[in-house]
């Protein structure tokens, strides 16, 4: 199942509103298994990269403090049927994206 | 509006004012600005899980829940949630949607509903997932957003449902003597911020409370459904653990169905 659910649709004022929610678990790093006291280690989504037609238009630097299964949402200037895809990076390497044409 | 300043501390008018509750001007505003954007809502990712889940062959059987009947015939999930709690012949007992899928994953999928109950809700505490049953129950309940709270209610054993679920409400019980009835039984009511919807009349606090429900409890970064809720009072009651699709949390769930009917289900909901 993918991890990125994404919508993009023009609104007033030539610009385009992107919406995403990640699933993800973004542990802090801070928290402690009850069961064997240790800690549970920092497992967050680190970068966002959004692109319209392959160019970036927003690029965002996340930590520990952004809650789990995030929602993100902005506006940039752009055009009914671009394409845009927003990729997530985290601390483990871990990756994933998606790719929708805005309506 | 009004601002005290406090050592350090901005203190809006917001909180200061005494009733929060369903219907007031800055209760409603607040959940407008927080959780007006549905597109927001993190439950849209269980409720694709859910989908998925309903949709595949799983269980010993190796069957899809698409071949389960939730009250409107088999295969079929738009508008059963609205309909819910109601009787159903082949189990001769009024079901709410999560007892009903037990019936359709153990009859009709094969499994076992022991193992199943083992774990029915994500622990929020320890950041877990949620389960399997949240996930199908939320993409079942979403099939009815929009649409109106409609329990069945013509039956005898519906009414018998509704009258013990009233009977359930206003029982006292637990070390500290609790019943629903205490702490949703006037208007107006609210602990700490939280408002308190009055579940004693029908009307739109049940309406309002009814129909967001399941939801994306922000508290929990988890979606929770009506099972959860009612096993959820039970322990604040200091009651003992409610088992997942008791009857007792059908009635119940029967009760609070019908006090809210005629409102309209927004789901899925997402709330503190």
């Amino acid at each position: 199942m993918a991890s990125v659910k994404l919508k993009a649709k023009a609104i007033d004022g030539g610009l385009i509103e992107v919406k995403a929610l990640m699933t993800h678990p973004m542990e802090t790093g801070l928290r402690k298994d009850s069961a064997t006291g240790e800690v549970v280690p920092a497992h967050y989504i680190t970068e966002v990269v959004v692109t319209a037609n392959d160019k970036e238009v927003l690029k965002t630097n996340w930590g520990g403090s952004v809650s789990k299964n995030p929602y993100l949402s902005f506006h940039y200037k752009g055009a009914v049927g671009d394409k845009v895809k927003l990729t997530w990076k985290d601390n483990k390497e871990g990756t994933d994206s998606a790719e929708i044409a805005v309506e | 509006m009004v601002k005290l300043l406090l050592p350090g501390l901005l203190i809006s008018s917001l909180a200061l004012t005494a009733a929060y509750a369903a219907g007031e001007p800055n209760a409603d505003a607040y959940r407008q600005m927080t959780y007006g954007d549905r597109d927001a809502n993190p439950a849209l990712l269980v409720v694709d899980r859910g989908e998925e889940l309903f949709k595949e062959k799983r269980g010993p059987k190796s069957v899809s829940m698409e071949e389960c009947d939730f009250g409107l015939g088999k295969g079929v999930v738009k508008g059963v949630y609205a309909e819910l709690p109601r009787y159903f012949k082949d189990t001769d007992q009024v079901q709410d949607l999560e007892s009903r899928m037990i019936t359709c994953m153990t009859t009709v999928q094969g499994f076992d509903a022991a193992d199943l109950k083992k774990k029915t809700y994500a622990n929020e505490k320890a950041n877990e997932d949620n389960t399997e049953l949240e996930a199908i129950a939320v993409y079942i309940a979403s099939q009815s957003d929009g649409m109106k709270i409609n329990p069945s209610t013509s039956h005898p054993k519906e009414q018998e449902a509704i009258k013990v679920g009233e009977a359930l409400f206003y029982h006292r019980a637990g070390p500290l003597d609790f019943a629903c009835v205490s702490c949703h039984g006037a208007d107006k009511q609210r602990i700490r911020l939280q408002n308190l919807g009055n579940f004693s009349k029908a009307g739109p606090d049940a309406q309002k409370a009814i129909g967001g429900w399941p939801t994306y409890r922000v508290s929990h970064n988890a979606v929770r459904t009506m099972q959860h809720r009612i096993w959820d009072c039970e322990g604040q009651m200091r009651l003992p653990d409610t088992e997942y699709g008791a009857p007792l949390s059908v009635a119940l769930i029967a009760y609070l169905a019908a006090q809210a009917k005629d409102g309209t289900y927004v789901l899925p909901g997402m709330s503190r």
